[in-house]
Order: structure tokens, then sequence, then C-alpha cells
């Protein structure tokens, strides 16, 4: 769990965050989002203490991080950040061991853990063990540095814009990759994103920062349906919105008993595709399968019910 | 056009080197080593054998014909050298000379770089090329042996200063090996101390620069008083050999000139270290210390390396100018030479200082490479 409790930081006379206190619970997934200068990547680096703060106190499970030294704390803090940073002199297998080997952990510990991580990456150790950063595709080494992150089994992980270098397809399957191996591993993280959709995509909480302060701290649907002012509307984007909202819900979730003509929709499939597979095929309802078998239908009535605004 | 699309670029260059040295003088009989003597320029048929030779290495061929061709074509104008110099000396007085003229000195260069070209449009692997060189010295250091070469003047030189030539040698490579490892020693540490202290960049690198842009004579110049007092003063210091002109400020002139590119090369390479890379290792929980030793300077070894290399050939060059004050190395057959206008003398220094820089250069390459990997 990490408590921040009014923390502000100064450069000079510039305030990069101001009197910002939030909690992020044990296990969770907090996106931070905000423009650029938002203050928003300086917040994370106070977390690790690569930045202090100038007033206000951080705390990692109960203990104010100020009173640790700031290498060993890191060690137990995970980190990534974009375009990787990995070493390119290490070997993939070197770059995963970095922390684990700061923190004296016996040879065939590190290499059960790489191992581990790379197949939980899906990339077969055998094959990419042994490979060198510059040898590995974007999404791969992304993927490298995401493990890197987590191999010592750290408390808490810390992501600044890990994926803002991928291309929108390699982006999105990597965004599913990390949901599901935070799901496994119930690690608390946070990550940092200029992103919407990737916050919606990645958070449990979204914390909204404009201009050094915390605007909004809510979960993506209250963030969608009760923005706390203009600028988190902006960001959401108004066009954007009403499909945002169906992507936080799946199909399942919009079923109801009856039939329906035409190619099946999966259950566990999000209601935004089924709003754009009724448009794209020109249907007003589609067929719903669960493991293969029907289970019922989902209406374009239905779906566009829960895409409208409270009003 | 067909035909022009047959030419190599490189090629018609070395043969155009190759033409202008069949049409100059190919060696020069002297009657002693002072005067210029008579140019003896190469017979029609060894001039179609060159041309030949040449032609090939002209054409788009499969690169072992051409490299094939570059050997031959060297191999051949040293036998002759060697033949006519023979012949030419047979009979006649003791005094007289041969040595190799224009024609021979831009021949030789146009095989050896049509032998470098080819080579290196081989892409051969790193061990094939390691081998050649040694291959190539071993070549030349058995050619030297044989005794074929033994006529010809800069080797008359030689062999009148047999020994004196063997202490030299050591002597110029303790100059300038010893003011490299000079150079590092003080030069790495201070390096890394500019990194951290940008304040301090400014001065010691306007020092560094305006010590590189000193003239040595001028820097010799300066020596002669401050060693001179050093050595009266400092017990112990006459002992080891430190005087005002001499081996001692003949390597700290070299040492002087080592420190920017050595310096420079070392803040450069460390600024460039990825960046990233070091707020991740930052991030991860390195200590300063450990990200310098794991992930900057790793990072920074090339460009390091790069300066080793640059300081090297160029100390190996420079360190001739010792045997102006009496420092030792070829520079001494140099200056010999040049108060004696004996030319053979001075190729006895400047050959062997050109050799040793080439080879230098070439081996510092090859392990660079061997140490990226």
């Amino acid at each position: 769990m990490i408590e921040v409790q009014s923390v502000s930081r100064r450069f000079d006379d510039l305030t990069a965050v101001e009197d910002v206190t939030l909690t992020v619970g044990q296990g969770e997934m907090v996106a931070l989002v905000g423009t650029s200068g938002s203050g928003k990547t300086t917040l994370l680096r106070m977390i690790n203490r690569l930045v202090e703060p100038t007033s206000g106190r951080i705390l990692l499970n109960g203990v104010d991080t100020g009173t640790l030294k700031p290498h060993l704390l890191r060690r137990r803090i995970g980190y990534a950040i974009q375009g990787h940073g990995l070493f390119p002199h290490y070997t993939v297998a070197q770059n995963i061991a970095v922390v684990p080997e700061l923190l004296r952990w016996p040879k065939d510990r590190i290499r059960e853990r790489v191992d581990a991580l790379l197949a939980l990456f899906q990339m077969p150790p055998v094959e990419f063990r042994d490979r060198y950063p510059a040898a590995l595709s974007g999404g791969q080494q992304q993927r490298v540095g995401v493990a890197r992150a987590l191999a010592a089994e750290p408390e808490v992980l810390l992501m600044d814009e890990p994926f803002g270098a991928l291309d929108p397809v390699t982006r999105a399957r990597a965004q599913a990759d990390l949901r599901a191996v935070q799901a496994r591993l119930g690690t608390t993280t946070v990550v940092v994103t200029h992103d919407m959709e990737e916050a919606i995509a990645l958070g449990d909480r979204i914390a909204v920062l404009d201009r050094g302060r915390l605007v909004q701290y809510a979960a993506p649907a209250q963030i969608l349906t009760a923005p706390a002012n203009d600028f988190v509307g902006q960001l959401i984007g108004q066009s954007e919105r009403p499909f945002r909202l169906l992507a936080l819900s799946r199909v399942s979730d919009h079923l109801e008993p009856g039939a329906a003509p035409g190619t099946p929709i999966d259950a566990e499939s999000s209601a935004r595709d089924a709003l754009a597979e009724c448009l794209w095929s020109g249907r007003d309802a589609l067929p719903v399968v669960r493991d293969g078998k029907p289970v019922g239908r989902v209406t374009m009535a239905a779906l566009a019910a829960h895409a409208g605004g409270p009003g | 056009m067909t035909a022009l699309r047959r030419i190599d670029p490189p090629g018609l260059l070395f043969g155009a080197m190759g033409v202008g040295a069949l049409l100059l003088p190919f060696l020069h009989f002297r009657p002693n080593r002072i005067v210029l003597g008579d140019a003896v320029h190469l017979g029609p048929f060894y001039v179609a054998m060159v041309s030949g030779l040449l032609a090939i290495g002209m054409l788009r061929l499969p690169q072992w014909a051409r490299l094939g061709s570059g050997v031959a074509g060297a191999m051949l104008l040293v036998w002759l050298a060697g033949a006519l110099a023979a012949e030419l000396s047979d009979g006649a007085p003791a005094a007289a000379r041969v040595s190799p003229a224009s024609g021979a000195w831009l021949g030789l260069a146009a095989f050896v770089l049509l032998i470098a070209d080819a080579l290196s449009k081989m892409r051969l692997a790193l061990s094939l090329r390691m081998a050649a060189l040694a291959l190539a010295c071993g070549a030349v250091a058995g050619l030297l042996l044989s005794g074929h070469l033994a006529q010809i003047s800069v080797l008359q030189e030689y062999a009148a200063r047999r020994d004196v030539f063997a202490a030299q040698s050591l002597r110029h490579l303790t100059l300038a090996f010893g003011s490299l490892v000079g150079a590092l020693i003080v030069g790495l540490p201070l390096g890394l101390l500019l990194y951290h202290e940008r304040r301090l960049r400014t001065g010691v690198m306007g020092i560094l620069n305006l010590l590189q842009t000193t003239p040595s004579l001028a820097l010799f110049g300066m020596m002669i008083p401050l060693l001179s007092w050093v050595a009266a003063n400092v017990p112990g210091a006459a002992e080891m050999g430190i005087a005002g002109i001499g081996f001692a400020p003949a390597l700290i002139a070299l040492f002087l000139y080592s420190l920017l590119p050595v310096v420079g090369n070392t803040v450069v390479g460390l600024d460039n270290a990825s960046p990233l890379a070091r707020e991740a290792a930052r991030g991860m929980g390195m200590t300063p210390a450990q990200v310098l030793a794991r992930v900057s300077i790793p990072l920074a070894l090339p460009v390091i390396m790069a300066a080793v290399r640059i300081v090297l050939v160029q100390n190996i060059g420079l360190a001739v100018i010792a045997g102006l004050i009496g420092g030792g190395g070829y520079g001494t057959f140099v200056f010999q030479g040049l108060n004696q206008t004996a030319t053979d003398l001075i190729l006895l220094g400047a050959v062997p200082t050109v050799a040793m820089a080439l080879v230098a250069g070439i081996a510092l390459d090859l392990a660079a490479e061997a140490f990226e990997r």
C-alpha cells in the first residue's frame, strides 16, 4: 500500500506537484493521467525517491520512505520506463537479473526467476535468455523491461509511460499482458500515462493531475460519467466517451434471454466490441455464446442505453 | 557504357598511381650516400608485368583475384628492387648506394592500397583479419631477415647501426606506450571527475586544449629550466635520469599531448552512455558507484578505446620529435639524416615509425572489435 500525504515538489519557482494526497490500496493498479507538465512523472518519481518531496511524506506499507536509504528502498520497488531502458551490453537474462543480483539472491533462484518471468511474458527462455536487447522487437524489449521491474518480487511496481514507444497493436497486447500479469501477481502498481484510453484500460482507479494538483481520483466509470471539471472532460474526449464507457463492461453484463440471427459474439467480449459488431453488420441484436454454447442475446438498444450519460 | 561498368573506381585510382610509378625512375644509383646519382627505370618486360597486375586490380573481378594481383605486384616490386640493387652494386665501389626512387615507392603504395581495398571488400571474419595482419608483419620481417634487400641503401644504413637500432626501437616504443599509460592513469580519473563536476569542465578542457596546441619545440623550451631545476633540487631526480633535455621532457611532452583525447573522450563517452539505461539503473536501486561501474563505464568504453587508438598512433608519430632533444627513438636517425643530408638515414627513422603506427592502428581496431562482442 502506498500513502501519499500532502506531498509537494517545487523546482526553483516552478511548482511541479502541489499538495497531493492519495492512497493506492494493496494489489490495486492506479493510473496517473495528465498532460505534459501536469506533475504525474514527478509524483511517480517521488514514490521511489528519484525526486525528493519538498514537503509532505510518502508511506510504503506504513513506513515513511524518507527514513530509508534511497537505493535500498528502490530495490523493493519495481521500475519500468518508456523506451524500456534495458542495458544494451547485458543479455536479456542479465537484464532481468539486475535487482536480484543487487539483493544477492542465490544463483539458481535467480535463474529460476528469470525463466519463470520470461515464460510469463510468453518469451520461451531457451530462445530469449541469451539474446541482447538489440536483437529483440520493440514489444519484446518492453516486455523484458517489465519483467526486469518485476524480477525481485517487488512490493510495488512503478511504470512511467511504459508503452509510449509501441505501435497501437503491440501496445494493446502489452496492456492486456500487463493487466493479466498484475492480476496474477497482485503487485500494487502505479502507471503514468498521458493517454486516457490507456488509463481506462489499465487502472482500477484513475488519478487525474492538472498543473500539479490532483483534480479527480476515482474508478474509470465514474471519471467517464461524472468528470470533476472541464479539464477532465477534455481528457476523456466528449465524442469518445460513450464508447469508452462501453469498453468497461462485458457482453455478459447486458445479456438477455432470446435468440438473434447471424454470427454469435463471446460473452467475455467488451460491450464496445458488441456495439461495433451491431453497427458494422447492420443487426439490432447479436446471439451470445459462452464456451461455444448459446446463452442468449445482446441488443443494440440495451448497449445504447448503457452508453448514455446519467442525464 | 558496359565497359565502364566493369571498372572498379578505387582500382582506377590505384591504376593511375601505378602508371605514374612506371613513368618515374624506379631506383637511383649513386656514387655515394649524399649525391643524387642516376635514375634507373624498369625494363619493358617488367613494365608489362606490373601493368597487367594493375589492370586486374582495376576490373570488377572477384576480390580474391584483386587481392592476389595486389600481393603479386607488391612482391614483384620488392623482388625487383632487391635484385636490381644487387646487380648494380656488383663490382661498384663500396661507397656507392642504390636507393628506391619515387617510382618504387609510388608503385608499392598502389599495390598496398589495392590489397587493403580488396581485403576490406572481402569482409573477412575478425580472426582472419588478425591472421592477415600477423601474416603481413611476418612477411615483412622474413623479407628483411632474408638479406634479399641488403644492397638497398636504407638497409645499408641499418647495417651500419644495427646495435643502436634495436635500442632506439625499444626507446621509441617506451616513449609512445609510456606516455599513453601515463595519460590513461591521469586522464581516466580526470575525465570521471569532469563528468561529475560540470563546473570544472571549461577550465580544465581549456588548459588541455592550450597544451595540445602548444608547439612541441615551445614545450621543450619551457621544460628545460623546469626540469633542470627539478634535477638540481629534488633528491634522486637526477639519478632517475631527469634533466632539462633527453628522455624525461620528451616523455612528459607526449604525455601532455595525450591528455586531451583521453580526458575528452572519457567525458563524452560517459555523457553519451544511454541516459535511459542510467535512469533505469538508478531507479532499480544501484548506488552511484554501481551505476558507474556496471552501466556508464561499459557503455563509454568504445569511445574511450577510440581515444586510446588516436593517442597511440599520434604518439608513435610524435615520438620522432624526441630525437631533437636527445630523447632517443627513431627521431635520432631522422635528425642525424637531416644534419648530414642523408636521405637514407632519414628513411631509416621514418619508415619504421610509419610501419609501427600503421600496425598499432590496425591492431587496436581489431582489438576494439574483438572487445565489443
